[in-house]
């Protein structure tokens, strides 16, 4: 699998959630293309963490279809006959495609493989960094431990797959330069360290796509660009797509490839980081407008 | 208040400020008592209710509450104050060090070899009493303690109605073994699956509560339980209970003085200390296995997915954790074991009846996994000993009676002293004796982590 064939990995397509009476995300449609960054932002309420909760699993929506792809792009033609029947996605030897909003949180995850971090970083705060990255490869590991049965009995099948699972744990925790803190719990390491710790987890669950609310909240100018850096290499490394919800705007026009500007639920912007950068709508709902151009809107929205 | 003023300096404000405070304290015993211990209603010869007084008692204890709070005031607080009681913090993690290296060893050690010591120490005749109610009543307190363990320290969720699952098994193997004869062995493993079916029963309605919720509804459970044990009496026979359960034999050989019990058959004088015996080595394999389970479930996946729902419950399902798999699990776990102590204490009693189940049970045994603290296996067996053996050692203070009278019964104190222990545990030890999480899995170094990090667990 290339890194980058221009294929879709997530199609959001008319994403609508409503609670009672307050319109959260209206008519959202927008994709992400397979290994590149995708960013979504907008002012605080606009819904993007909604956004997220919508593609994780967390919400269902209240309308619009979330199509995940992974594997060989051929089996999106198959995408209206899956609409039309029942199932929560097919699999094929080649690739697989699944519908998200189908699907409770837990299979998003295991299933569809998409990963995700959260805003407030959700770890385990009383278990260790290593324990933390095992929990995340707790499906793996429970197939090879003959669903408890033969881990039990202590076989030899479950313990090459421990073997292999803290391997792979020490891989991300060097990657993201943890090791020395592996037997420390969670709860102790520092902020920025805590926030790495969120992404390794995810990335040991060997995600197609990787969801990332507000990864750089709370670093300092130094650890967001180390950031940065992380985030691009596993983009260009591990062929994996991201969906990021940023405020700071160093993370979002240094790393992002395609950026989506939401407003009060709405699309406002769509396009390379340069373009959206400089759309006056977008400039709009961050700053508010020109006091020139005052009447003008005004005149607009009927005051 | 009185801290904060120069130590020394103004003795006389704080002596003045503890007499004030030692009236009040006075006068709220006082009005406490009054009507409790003031008055007295007695039926005198004539079957009449009298009232009668008790002023000396009444200003004994009055006096008494005032004098300690007095002292307490003047001397304790301002050293407390000062930190000179307070425990060392990093102590915990050291003497849990301490206990893994070599307290389980010499722990093992002694309850395999303990009714030997029994026999040596009080004679073949005295030595039942010793091993049937300290050995073996606190070991099925050890294991029912580890069984729930699973399911309050693992998995934290907090399971008030446990004593349902201990029932499940003891009448599963009192039914079983009367109405068809199978034998102790089988029946078992069938009263460990029944209850554990029972378990998963419990589990599906209650998924969706967390915390004081489920709590209300597991106690609702427990209560259940032993109410359809009470009124279905043409199977369970309701409170009279069931008796003349079989006893579990040794591969057929029953223990009772007939000639071909276990005395003829090995040439030995009838005694019942060989069913005690008996006994006391099946339980504590019992209690071994359950041990054994727990430390091996814990470096599974299921274990670590256990404890991970207890840390945060939205994090697992983004991890793609199952998690109402995860908690059907705990629950099936935690009463399978619950339904082994059941069947082994009704084939131990040989009589069960609804009485035996009551919520009473389900709090000691919740007690135990909190006072041990929870998730730790050595903590719970020792609270259990402290808590059961605690229990039967009162019945055994006799002695007393002749220091306060004959009308004196230690054992009617025992509530009074295990609040006293709750409180003062409690107090200095919230989250139970062993106060740290000993890490499932390391990389360079095994480092305890302090219970301070460690979630309780909301459900």
């Amino acid at each position: 699998m290339t890194a980058r064939d221009g294929s879709t990995v997530l199609r959001v397509e008319h994403l609508t959630m409503r609670f009672g009476g307050l319109v959260a995300v209206d008519d959202l449609s927008f994709e992400v293309q397979r290994g590149t960054i995708t960013a979504l932002i907008g002012p605080n309420g606009a819904g993007k963490t909604t956004v997220f909760n919508c593609i994780t699993g967390f919400y269902r929506p209240t309308e619009g279809r979330l199509a995940l792809q992974r594997g060989d792009p051929a089996v999106w033609q198959g995408l209206e006959a899956l609409t039309d029947g029942g199932a929560r996605g097919v699999v094929r030897p080649g690739g697989a495609l699944f519908l998200l909003e189908r699907m409770p949180d837990y299979l998003v995850a295991q299933q569809a493989r998409v990963a995700r971090t959260f805003q407030n970083i959700r770890l385990f705060a009383g278990m260790t960094v290593l324990e933390n990255l095992l929990v995340a490869q707790h499906n793996p590991l429970m197939l090879a431990s003959g669903y408890t049965v033969l881990g039990l009995l202590g076989l030899p099948p479950y313990a090459a797959a421990e073997r292999a699972a803290l391997d792979k744990a020490r891989h991300w925790l060097e990657r993201f330069n943890l090791l020395d803190r592996a037997d420390d719990p969670a709860g102790e390491l520092p902020y920025g360290a805590q926030r790495r710790l969120e992404i390794a987890r995810a990335m040991c669950t060997d995600p197609v796509l990787l969801c990332l609310d507000e990864p750089a909240a709370g670093l300092n100018p130094r650890e967001s660009a180390e950031l940065n850096e992380l985030l691009l290499i596993i983009r260009d490394e591990c062929a994996i797509s991201m969906l990021l919800i940023e405020h700071d705007m160093s993370v979002v026009m240094n790393i992002s490839d395609h950026v989506v500007v939401l407003d009060y639920g709405v699309k406002i912007a769509d396009g390379a980081p340069e373009a959206v950068r400089n759309d006056p709508k977008v400039i709009g709902a961050y700053l508010g407008v020109a006091d020139e151009e005052v009447a003008r809107v005004e005149a607009e929205v009927g005051l | 208040m009185g801290g904060m003023q120069p130590a020394g300096a103004n003795i006389g404000t704080r002596l003045a400020e503890a007499l004030r405070d030692a009236g009040r304290t006075a006068l709220i015993a006082l009005g406490l008592f009054l009507p409790l211990v003031g008055f007295e209603t007695i039926t005198d010869i004539s079957n009449v209710l009298v009232l009668t007084t008790r002023w000396p008692l009444l200003f004994t204890l009055v006096g008494s509450i005032a004098a300690v709070r007095f002292i307490y005031l003047l001397v304790l607080a301002p050293r407390l104050e000062r930190g000179a009681l307070r425990l060392p913090p990093r102590a915990s993690a050291t003497a849990a060090g301490i206990l893994r290296n070599w307290f389980i060893p010499f722990a093992v050690a002694f309850v395999i070899v303990y009714p030997a010591l029994v026999v040596l120490a009080v004679g073949f005749g005295g030595a039942v009493r010793w091993i049937d109610n300290f050995g073996i009543q606190i070991l099925i307190y050890v294991m029912l303690g580890w069984g729930l363990n699973i399911v309050v320290g693992l998995a934290g969720l907090l399971d008030l109605g446990y004593v349902a699952f201990y029932a499940v098994g003891a009448y599963s193997y009192a039914l079983l073994a009367k109405t068809f004869g199978l034998s102790f062995w089988i029946l078992l493993p069938l009263a460990g699956t029944l209850a554990s079916f029972w378990g998963i029963l419990l589990g599906f309605p209650v998924l969706r509560l967390r915390g004081d919720y489920l709590a209300i509804v597991t106690l609702a459970f427990g209560e259940i339980i032993r109410l359809i044990l009470i009124n279905w009496v043409p199977v369970t026979n309701g409170y009279a209970g069931i008796g003349s359960i079989p006893r579990p034999t040794l591969f057929g050989i029953p223990f009772t003085a007939a000639d071909n019990g276990f005395a003829a058959v090995f040439g030995l004088e009838f005694s019942p200390l060989y069913r005690v015996l008996f006994l006391y080595y099946v339980i504590l394999a019992l209690a071994l296995v359950t041990c054994f389970f727990n430390v091996r479930l814990r470096r599974l996946p299921i274990g670590r997915a256990w404890e991970a729902l207890r840390e945060d419950e939205i994090a697992c399902r983004s991890l793609g954790i199952n998690t109402t798999n995860t908690k059907l699990t705990a629950f099936a776990m935690g009463a399978m074991f619950a339904g082994f102590a059941g069947s082994f204490f009704a084939a131990r009693q040989g009589f069960i009846s609804p009485e035996s189940f009551t919520f009473l049970e389900s709090a000691t045994i919740l007690s135990i996994v909190v006072l041990g603290g929870m998730g730790s296996q050595i903590g719970v067996a020792i609270a259990a000993v402290v808590m059961i053996g605690g229990t039967e050692i009162m019945r055994q203070l006799g002695f007393l009676k002749q220091i306060f009278g004959p009308t004196f019964d230690p054992t009617q104190y025992r509530m009074l002293l295990f609040g006293l222990a709750m409180v003062a545990i409690m107090r200095w030890r919230p989250r139970g004796l062993i106060a740290t999480r000993a890490p499932s899995v390391f990389l360079k170094q095994r480092r305890d982590i302090s219970v301070d990090l460690v979630a309780e667990g909301r459900g």
